[in-house]
């Protein structure tokens, strides 16, 4: 899923200085499940941003929205009678929410209420870890399912570098596994080590961001 | 092994003879003269002297122009590449530009992660790993041809080197990705700093076992403690090295200002038992800072004066 987090409400209450009246939208997709942008967390935010600005003697009025999915047009739409009189929204989900709204309101100002941060997954309850970068190629199959394009500090097709210690990468202070060290020993365990004795060449990276921003097109759904 | 680049480092080398190579980091300026009087100390006593690239990811000038005005003195550089800040287009140029000044020696490295330096909000690039710029410009310069398939007008004569850390982990595994370098393209290896002498020895075992000291030249790295706080500083902090005990305390147990003398002892006698190893075709000496006290250390060490190759 899409993991994210929240903004400090600082420079929330910074982008909306100016308004009166704002429609908080959340999402109930990836950050319902990672608990930054779902039906509960848009009532706190509202109940943070009308205290703050109540405090501050300029009051705000916080209209809330969950919407099925913001990821998809026709779910914006349900915000069409809120957004007519507010004079912005805020969008708490991932980044595509945002920009579907702003799509849809061409004229009504549009505010990120979190960071989208990357693709990934729970590993316990309150901690996420970053699994993929979407490179559009996926290498899975010849690195035991784990991956190095997004989980190895330095992107190396044929680690791991000399700053593996201890099966810990050296950036992240002990924090971070090392991921061809997990490869390594993944490897070891199903019988392949063979696999990591030949040199892995270059990547094509066009399929990743790099090519340009990606429109994926399917024909047959199309039609 | 046939000769590639006909580099002074090369022929000592292919000669049997141990070599020497020594390390300056550019400064972290335009100051050519001070980068000049650094390497003022190293002339005549090693067969080529590495220019590090943006070391521990800080900002210093390029490696290539340090090399060339290291040549510009009557010595030879070892270029080093870090594939950390440039895509394949910006090194591929560079190798051909290298070559275009009359570089012979090139040392493909990853890099430091840019989080340890001193702009950690910069994008770092990765396209290609050290692995891979091997391969790279050893298809350049005996296919001519650049990644792309695209003809190379005028192949680069390389001596190619790679990095090697036997005291990382998975131990077991640093042979193999050693041996992947070889195989991607590298001639020469020049390794980590070593104090850990009984790992070294078994790395150096698996490599002869493997056939790889047949295939490569393998340089022992070897950089002298200044004072006790540099060794701890090295065990603590810098991944994948490891210290051991008995070198702080015998550093320990020396007056303050006596550690210099005691660290430059510790590394003469690492030198020398290097040399002893089977498939050792030299030392790599990285006096960081301490350019100055190397001559001393490879004096002791009975690697001076350098042998004559024509």
């Amino acid at each position: 899923m899409v993991v994210g987090e929240s903004k400090p409400i600082a420079e929330i209450l910074e982008m909306l200085k100016d308004c009166k009246k704002v429609v908080l939208a959340g999402c109930k997709g990836c950050v319902t499940v990672c608990n930054v942008g779902g039906e509960k967390e848009v009532g706190i935010l509202a109940s943070e941003l009308r205290l703050a600005r109540k405090a501050a003697g300029k009051e705000l009025a916080v209209l809330e929205y969950t919407c099925e999915r913001q990821c998809d047009p026709e779910y914006i739409e349900a915000l069409d009678d809120l957004v007519k009189d507010a004079d912005a929204v805020l969008s708490i989900a991932c980044s595509v929410g945002p920009q579907y709204v702003a799509a849809r309101y061409p004229y009504v100002p549009v505010f990120p209420g979190i960071n989208t941060t990357f693709i990934g997954g729970a590993v316990e309850h309150g901690v996420w870890k970053e699994y993929c970068q979407a490179c559009g190629n996926c290498i899975l199959g010849d690195t035991g399912g784990l991956c190095p394009i997004a989980r190895c500090a330095k992107t190396l097709l044929n680690g791991p570098c000399g700053g593996s210690s201890g099966g810990k990468c050296e950036v992240g202070k002990g924090a971070v596994d090392c991921v061809w060290h997990l490869i390594y020993e993944r490897l070891k365990n199903l019988g392949q080590l063979k696999k990591l004795e030949e040199p892995m060449l270059y990547k094509n990276w066009a399929t990743s961001r790099d090519g340009g921003p990606r429109t994926m097109i399917r024909e047959e759904l199309r039609k | 092994m046939t000769m590639t680049a006909g580099s002074n480092l090369e022929k000592i080398l292919t000669s049997g003879q141990k070599a020497v190579t020594c390390e300056c980091g550019p400064p972290r300026g335009a100051d050519a003269e001070h980068f000049r009087h650094k390497a003022s100390y190293l002339k005549g006593i090693c067969e080529a002297v590495n220019i590090t690239d943006n070391q521990t990811a800080v900002v210093r000038f390029c490696s290539m122009a340090a090399s060339r005005i290291m040549m510009d003195l009557g010595m030879e550089p070892v270029m080093q590449m870090v594939t950390r800040d440039m895509n394949r287009i910006a090194l591929q140029s560079n190798v051909l530009g290298a070559a275009a000044l009359g570089i012979k020696n090139l040392l493909c490295l990853t890099g430091d992660h840019n989080s340890f330096g001193d702009h950690p909000q910069a994008k770092n690039v990765h396209d290609l790993d050290s692995i891979q710029l091997l391969h790279c410009i050893k298809t350049m310069r005996d296919d001519g041809k650049m990644i792309s398939g695209t003809e190379v007008q005028g192949r680069p004569a390389m001596f190619i080197g790679a990095a090697a850390n036997p005291f990382a982990d998975p131990f077991e595994f640093r042979v193999v990705r050693m041996a992947k370098k070889i195989a991607a393209g590298a001639q020469f290896i020049q390794t980590q700093c070593i104090y850990d002498m009984d790992r070294f020895a078994q790395f150096m075992q698996m490599a002869n076992d493997m056939g790889l000291t047949e295939k490569c030249y393998i340089m022992a790295g070897i950089t002298p403690f200044k004072s006790v706080g540099m060794a701890n500083y090295m065990k603590k902090f810098v991944p994948g090295l490891v210290v051991p005990d008995s070198y702080i305390q015998r550093l320990r147990g020396v007056p303050k200002d006596k550690q210099g003398a005691e660290g430059i002892k510790i590394a003469v006698e690492q030198i020398q038992q290097c040399l002893e190893m089977k498939g050792i075709a030299g030392i790599h000496l990285m006096a960081i800072e301490w350019e100055e006290r190397a001559p001393e250390i490879l004096k002791a060490a009975g690697l001076l004066p350098r042998p004559k190759v024509d």
